[in-house]
C-alpha cells in the first residue's frame, strides 16, 4: 500500500468499511439525512440574520429611503464614504477608537495573565478558592449597573471616590464630565469588572502544565521566581498569542453598551467612538445610508486587522486561528 | 504539596509567596470594596447617603429605599419583562445551538465544512447595525417581543463550545452502536447524546440567560412601547439618564439635598436589578468556568 493509501484507509470510519470508502455522494447524503432536517432551522435563521443584512450592507453605497427600500434607492457609488473621511468627525472617532482600544489593551490584557500566575503559586485550597470567587463576580454585574456603580462612586460630594479625593485635599470634580478622565474610568472599570474571568483561560493552560517539568527544575534547586520565567510562561505562550490576536482584531470594535452608557454631553469629545456614532447618525437620525457606510467601513478594516494580525503571528510563533 | 516540602523552601521563595499572597488579598478587597460599599449604602438612611457618612458598612440602618421602589410599576414591569425575555429566550438559545452544534460534531455528515463555514463567517464579518435593523422592521417584528428572541438566536460561540463536547466527551462507539441498532440521527441525539450532555446545558443554560438578564441594546433598538421594556432598560433610564442629567450635575448642596433621596434610592436599585444573578452565582461559578475551558480548546 502506498502512502495515500494508508491515509485513506486511516480516515475511514468503521461502519464505511463495506463501502470500500468509495460512497457516492448520494449515499453520503443519504446516510444522515436526519441531519440535515436538524440543522435546516439554524442554517434558515444565518441565511436570514446574517447574510441578509450583509446582502443590506449595499444601501451604504445607495441613497437608501423608505419608500423605495434597499434595492429599490439610488446608486451613489462612495458618496457616503467620501462625506465620513472629509467629515470633522471622522479623526475624532477613529482616535477615540484606536485610544481606547489600545489604552484597554495595555491595561486589561497583562493583568489577568499576572492574577493566574499569582493564582499558580498559591496552593491552598481556600484562599485561593475566595479570590476566585470574589474576582469572578463582577464579570456577572450587567453593563447598566455597573456603569451606575462607576457614576454613583463618583458623584460630587456623595460618592465615596469624590470624598476620599476631597479628604485628601484635592479639589473635587464632576469626574463623568472632563473628557480627560473619560478613558481611564473607561479602562479601569472595565480591568475591575473582567481581570477575574478573562485570567480563567491562563489558569486553566497553568494547570495542564506537565507536573515533572516542575518536579525536575525543584531538582534543579530552581527558584519559585525561575519556575515562573522558564516554565510557566512559555506555557503560557500559545493561549497568549491567540488571545492577542482576538484582542488587536477588534481593536477598532470597541463595544457600544458600556460607552453609550458612560457618554454624556460634557465628555463627548473623548468618548464618541465608532459604534456609538454608527447609532446616533444611523437610528437617532436616521440617516440609514451614511451609518451603514461607517459601519462598513468599520467591519472591513476589523477584518483586514484580524487577518493581519493572525498572518503575522502564524509566521513568527507558529500559532493561529486556523 | 506536602508540609515537608514547605519547611524546606528556601527564604526567597517563602518571601517571594508571602509577596504574591498580600497581593491577591489587596486584589480581592479592591474588588469586594464597591460592591460592599452599593450594599451598604442601600441599607443605610437617604440622610447618611447624601452627607456622605456611608464608607464601608451601613449608617442608620434603614429599608426606606428599598419599601419604595416595590411601588414603581415600571420597574415591576421590567422586572417580569425580563422574566419572559429570559426563560423565552435561552430555550429557543439552546434549542438553535444544539440543532446546529449536534451535526457540526458528526465527522461522516456530508456539508459539515459547508454549514461550519457559513457560520465561521458570521463571526467575522457582519451587515452591521443598520442593515439589521431594517430588516426586523422589514419582518414586522419593531417593538414586539421577538426583536428581543429572534436577532440573537444563538451565539456561535457557543455554538462551538457545544460542538467540541459533543466530539470530545461522547464516545463514538455509542454512535456505531446506535447506527447497527437502526437508531437514527435524531432520536440518537435526544435519547443518547442529550443525556450524556447535562453538563454543557447547565453551561449553555447559564451563560444564555445571565446575557438576557444583564442585556440593553436590543430594547434600546427594537422596542419603544414602555410596557414592554425589560429590567435593564428601565434601569437605565432611572438610574443613568438621570446621573447624566446636567442639572443633578451642578454643586450646589441645596439641589444635592432635594435630591438625596433619589440619589439614596440607586442604591437599592442595584441591589434589586443584580440580587438574582448574585445568588445564584456562588452555585454556579464552577460550571462558568467549565465552559471557558471547553472553548479555550481549538476544535
Amino acid at each position: 500500500m502506498n502512502h495515500a493509501q494508508v491515509n485513506a484507509l486511516e480516515k475511514t470510519e468503521l461502519h464505511d468499511l463495506p463501502f470500500k470508502s468509495k460512497l457516492t455522494t448520494w449515499k453520503k447524503i443519504t446516510r444522515h439525512w436526519e441531519l440535515y432536517f436538524l440543522v435546516f432551522l439554524p442554517v434558515l435563521y444565518l441565511i436570514i440574520f446574517k447574510y441578509v443584512p450583509m446582502i443590506g450592507v449595499q444601501i451604504a453605497f445607495k441613497d437608501f429611503n423608505v419608500v423605495q427600500g434597499i434595492w429599490g434607492s439610488q446608486w451613489v457609488g462612495l458618496k457616503h464614504f467620501e462625506t465620513f473621511f472629509t467629515s470633522p468627525n471622522f479623526w475624532l472617532v477613529i482616535k477615540n477608537t484606536l485610544g481606547i482600544s489600545f489604552y484597554s489593551l495595555l491595561a486589561g490584557f497583562p493583568i489577568p495573565i499576572l492574577l493566574a500566575l499569582a493564582l499558580n503559586e498559591v496552593r491552598t485550597g481556600k484562599f485561593k478558592k475566595s479570590v476566585q470567587m470574589v474576582t469572578y463576580a463582577p464579570h456577572f454585574i450587567s453593563t447598566v449597573v455597573m456603569v451606575s456603580i462607576v457614576m454613583l462612586m463618583l458623584t460630587p460630594h456623595v460618592g465615596v471616590i469624590d470624598r476620599l479625593f476631597s479628604f485628601l485635599g484635592w479639589e473635587m470634580t464632576n469626574f463623568m464630565g472632563v473628557p480627560e478622565f473619560f478613558k481611564s474610568i473607561y479602562v479601569w472599570s472595565g480591568v475591575w469588572q473582567e481581570m477575574g474571568y478573562a485570567s480563567i483561560i491562563y489558569i486553566a493552560a497553568l494547570a495542564s502544565v506537565d507536573p515533572s517539568l516542575y518536579e525536575a527544575a525543584r531538582v534543579d534547586g530552581a527558584s519559585r521566581w525561575k519556575k515562573i520565567i522558564y516554565i510557566d510562561l512559555p506555557s503560557l505562550l500559545p493561549i497568549t498569542v491567540i488571545m492577542l490576536i482576538l484582542s488587536l482584531g477588534s481593536v477598532m470594535g470597541v463595544g457600544f453598551e458600556k460607552i453609550y452608557l458612560m457618554q454624556n454631553p460634557l465628555n463627548l469629545s473623548s468618548s464618541e467612538v465608532i459604534s456609538t456614532y454608527v447609532y446616533k447618525v444611523g437610528l437617532v437620525g436616521a440617516n440609514f445610508s451614511f451609518s451603514s457606510a461607517v459601519g462598513l467601513f468599520n467591519s472591513v478594516i476589523n477584518l483586514i486587522l484580524l487577518l493581519t494580525v493572525n498572518f503575522v503571528a502564524k509566521k513568527i510563533s507558529e500559532t493561529s486561528l486556523w | 504539596m506536602t508540609t515537608a516540602k514547605k519547611i524546606k523552601e528556601p527564604f526567597g521563595d517563602r518571601l517571594f509567596l508571602l509577596g504574591i499572597y498580600i497581593f491577591l488579598t489587596l486584589l480581592m478587597l479592591a474588588v469586594l470594596y464597591p460592591l460592599l460599599y452599593i450594599i451598604s449604602s442601600s441599607l443605610s438612611s437617604p440622610r447618611a447617603v447624601v452627607s456622605g457618612q456611608v464608607w464601608l458598612l451601613p449608617v442608620e440602618f434603614s429599608l426606606k429605599a428599598y419599601k419604595s421602589i416595590f411601588h414603581s410599576s415600571q420597574l415591576m414591569y421590567g422586572y417580569y419583562n425580563t422574566i419572559i425575555y429570559t426563560v423565552f429566550g435561552t430555550l429557543i438559545n439552546l434549542v438553535f445551538t444544539v440543532l446546529l452544534a449536534y451535526p457540526l460534531s458528526v465527522k461522516s455528515f456530508y456539508g459539515r465544512n459547508f454549514v461550519m463555514i457559513l457560520m465561521m463567517i458570521t463571526m467575522f464579518f457582519s451587515g452591521g447595525l443598520i442593515p439589521t435593523y431594517l430588516l426586523v422592521k422589514d419582518l414586522d417584528m419593531l417593538d414586539t417581543r421577538w426583536a428581543m428572541w429572534l436577532p440573537g438566536a444563538f451565539s456561535v460561540f457557543q455554538v462551538i463550545v457545544a460542538r467540541t463536547f459533543f466530539q470530545s466527551s461522547i464516545p463514538s462507539e455509542l454512535s456505531e452502536a446506535a447506527q447497527i441498532d437502526g437508531c437514527r440521527d435524531t432520536r440518537y441525539l435526544v435519547s443518547i447524546v442529550l443525556p450524556l450532555s447535562k453538563p454543557i446545558l447547565a453551561v449553555l443554560t447559564l451563560m444564555y440567560a445571565v446575557g438576557h438578564w444583564n442585556a440593553y441594546f436590543d430594547a434600546l433598538i427594537y422596542l419603544r412601547s414602555e410596557k414592554l421594556f425589560p429590567l435593564q432598560y428601565v434601569l437605565r433610564n432611572l438610574l443613568i439618564l438621570n446621573a447624566s442629567d446636567p442639572e443633578m450635575l451642578a454643586n450646589t448642596a441645596q439641589k444635592i439635598r432635594e435630591q438625596g433621596f433619589e440619589q439614596a434610592l440607586k442604591y437599592a436599585l442595584i441591589v434589586v436589578a443584580s440580587v438574582p444573578v448574585l445568588i445564584m452565582y456562588p452555585f454556579v461559578q464552577k460550571h462558568f468556568v467549565k465552559g471557558v475551558m471547553i472553548g479555550s480548546l481549538k476544535g
